[in-house]
């Protein structure tokens, strides 16, 4: 197998999707600027030409209402925002149009739209870099919402998005960005709407987003290994439609349910996630569910407000060891809390990681 | 102009029946804009609306019976009774699209020349909006794309001078509309809507440059509505505009005067007319009639249609 980063997935499925079909187009704020959107656009617009890969106009409610009249006139075009709150500004164009256009006219339209956000962490991105709105786009019927969290979902997922006739809003963290796993070379989807195992244990299913996903198996490994506490974790991977049925099984195995979202606790997709369980198998849980989400306040930009503000493995290994009431001792905690901390500083996705942006 | 004249006077005849249960917005008084912008265009060629609707669809050739059934909420409807007088729809003849978020349907007219340009396909799209869209910022970053690019869209502005009761005068500086159109580097024209010749005249050459590659243009064309903002009726007893200005606004009726000048040519005589009305009256009756026997739809059916 090969291994190669979230980056380079992202820009294998443009460039791989280009090519079989020439209707795909990607614009965006910077997409072949010398930054090339973290470089996931990179060598696009020399490949397919001017035409088909542009920078575009600082003018998203715009643009992504032109991209949605391209894709109903047969376009499927892949409009990208660095961050997820420049996205904010075209809000009336995505939930009056996209998501209605085929419900509203009655299935006579399509709008096979790809639109990337990027949720900033971090270096001081601050109050207006870094939101996740995953819960608030999953409101909106007509729109699917996916966040893959590895390099193989997010080249499968981007593909399955572009071939699917829906607007499809695909949200990167990040600090996915750098994840490095194997992906194959050939032309493949993945599912929208499944979510996947990522660690399989017995004793509490972690249900966990996009960068909350390494946190959790983080923490899962040192339980496992310090304390033999065995939990599942499953990376949701999409957020509409919500895989239910995967955090089901898992709980009737379990019977703990811990959430972890990237997004605030209020109204979050954690939120409907154990609404939805709470339904389905209230009987074969042991405990009330737990959701870890981040504080219901604006992210701060100073590194020293961040350095808690974030939840961390920390915080599910707490957390599980609440829902389970083991008596673990207080050594033996510090010892676990030491193997979860993440060492050196805690707002760089990576030691390599210097700024600016 | 006649036969959408008519449609949308039984429209209000029969409104207060409680039947047809949505948002109505006429267009009467401004027939002469679709009619004759829609003269200037190939069936294929593309069209998105507003919620002021009616006029543009039937003009570009939207089925008659598909719009009364939407009226009507049934699933013969252009929509199936999901969208009501707001959202015409009929791709068979180019009619793309109407929905009535203001500026809501323009960067999709943009959008839908931009396909075309990168397809090669030799069509325009058509945009009609009013004057209150020169308010909502879409409209402007709709045009700077479509200016940037080149692309093969025209931007028609129906001047009724109202949004819902509020006039032009307190919602924007005294400066004229086809300036802010051609500052954004668009050719622009503003004239009199009331003149279906001259709005075809206007709009064939428009089409004609468009087609050959000069990139968008825009027309500011001027109009006056007659009845509400929404419904049926007369609101001239609300008193937001002066009996007199709505006298004055009837008297460029464009009907009348495209009427008199067919007349002064020798080309239309009053029983003409007549038949022509008796011939429209038959078809509309058969619509309403149609459009009433068909099937109401039920939860099942709003429940499809939901992803393609």
């Amino acid at each position: 197998m090969r291994e190669i980063n979230f980056i380079d997935a992202i820009r294998e499925a443009l460039d791989q999707s280009m090519a079989r079909d020439g209707n795909v187009v990607v614009i965006g704020e910077g997409v072949p600027d010398p930054k090339n959107i973290f470089n996931t656009t990179k060598g696009l617009q020399e490949k397919y030409g001017n035409q088909r890969v542009f920078d575009m106009p600082l003018a998203e409610n715009g643009m992504t209402g032109v991209c949605i009249g391209a894709a109903i006139r047969g376009l499927r075009p892949v409009l990208i925002h660095q961050r997820v709150d420049f996205a904010l500004l075209s809000l009336d164009q995505i939930i009056n149009n996209a998501a209605k256009w085929h419900y509203m006219f009655n299935g006579k339209a399509a709008v096979p739209l790809v639109i990337r956000m990027i949720i900033g962490r971090g270096w001081g991105q601050g109050p207006q870099h870094s939101q996740s709105y995953q819960a608030m786009f999953a409101q909106v019927p007509g729109l699917k919402v996916v966040m893959p969290t590895t390099a193989h979902d997010a080249k499968g997922m981007l593909i399955a998005a572009i071939k699917d006739n829906n607007p499809v809003v695909f949200i990167e963290h990040r600090w996915v960005h750098h994840v490095v796993d194997d992906v194959p070379e050939d032309f493949y989807e993945v599912e929208l709407g499944k979510a996947r195992v990522m660690r399989k244990g017995s004793d509490v299913t972690v249900a966990a987003f996009s960068y909350m996903v390494f946190e959790a198996l983080i923490a899962a490994e040192a339980l496992e290994k310090l304390l033999g506490i065995s939990v599942e974790v499953i990376d949701m991977r999409s957020v509409r439609p919500l895989d239910t049925a995967s955090v089901i099984a898992s709980v009737k195995k379990t019977g703990n349910l811990i959430v972890a979202d990237t997004a605030y606790a209020f109204g979050s997709i954690a939120s409907e996630l154990i609404t939805s369980i709470l339904d389905d198998c209230f009987d074969v849980l042991k405990k009330a569910p737990v959701k870890i989400c981040s504080p219901d306040f604006p992210t701060p930009s100073s590194p020293s407000m961040t350095k808690d503000y974030y939840p961390t493995p920390k915080t599910i290994a707490d957390a599980v060891i609440k829902m389970l009431g083991v008596d673990v001792g207080s050594k033996k905690l510090q010892i676990l809390m030491d193997a979860v901390d993440r060492k050196g500083l805690h707002d760089i996705p990576n030691r390599d990681f210097k700024g600016p942006f | 102009m006649l036969r959408i004249r008519m449609v949308e006077e039984e429209l209000a005849n029969r409104y207060a029946e409680q039947e047809m249960r949505c948002p109505m917005h006429l267009c009467i008084g401004q027939e002469a804009i679709a009619v004759g912008v829609s003269q200037a265009l190939t069936l294929e060629d593309k069209v998105f609306s507003n919620h002021r609707a009616h006029g543009h669809y039937l003009a570009k050739g939207g089925d008659l019976i598909a719009m009364i059934a939407e009226l009507y909420g049934r699933d013969i409807g252009c929509c199936g009774g999901r969208g009501g007088s707001m959202h015409m729809i009929d791709q068979s003849v180019g009619f793309m699209g109407a929905t009535p978020i203001v500026g809501g349907t323009v960067p999709l007219s943009v959008g839908s020349a931009w396909a075309s340009k990168l397809m090669n396909d030799g069509l325009i799209t058509v945009i009609y909006f009013g004057d209150g869209c020169f308010e909502e910022g879409v409209l402007h970053e709709s045009m700077n794309f479509a200016a940037l690019h080149k692309l093969p869209v025209l931007f028609v502005c129906e001047n009724n001078d109202f949004s819902v009761y509020t006039k032009l005068e307190l919602r924007q500086p005294d400066r004229p509309i086809y300036k802010i159109a051609e500052a954004h580097g668009i050719k622009s024209q503003k004239a009199d809507g009331n003149d279906v010749e001259l709005v075809y005249q206007l709009a064939e050459r428009a089409v004609r440059e468009i087609k050959a590659g000069s990139g968008p243009q825009f027309l500011e064309l001027t109009a006056y509505r007659w009845r509400e903002h929404c419904g049926p009726d007369y609101d001239d007893h609300l008193n937001y505009r002066t009996q007199t200005e709505v006298e004055v606004g009837k008297q460029s009726c464009p009907l009348a005067r495209y009427e008199q000048q067919l007349t002064n040519d020798g080309d239309l005589t009053h029983e003409m007319v007549n038949e022509l009305a008796r011939n429209i009256k038959v078809e509309i009756d058969l619509a309403f009639a149609t459009a009433q026997a068909a099937r109401l739809p039920n939860l099942n059916d709003a429940m499809e249609h939901q992803y393609a």
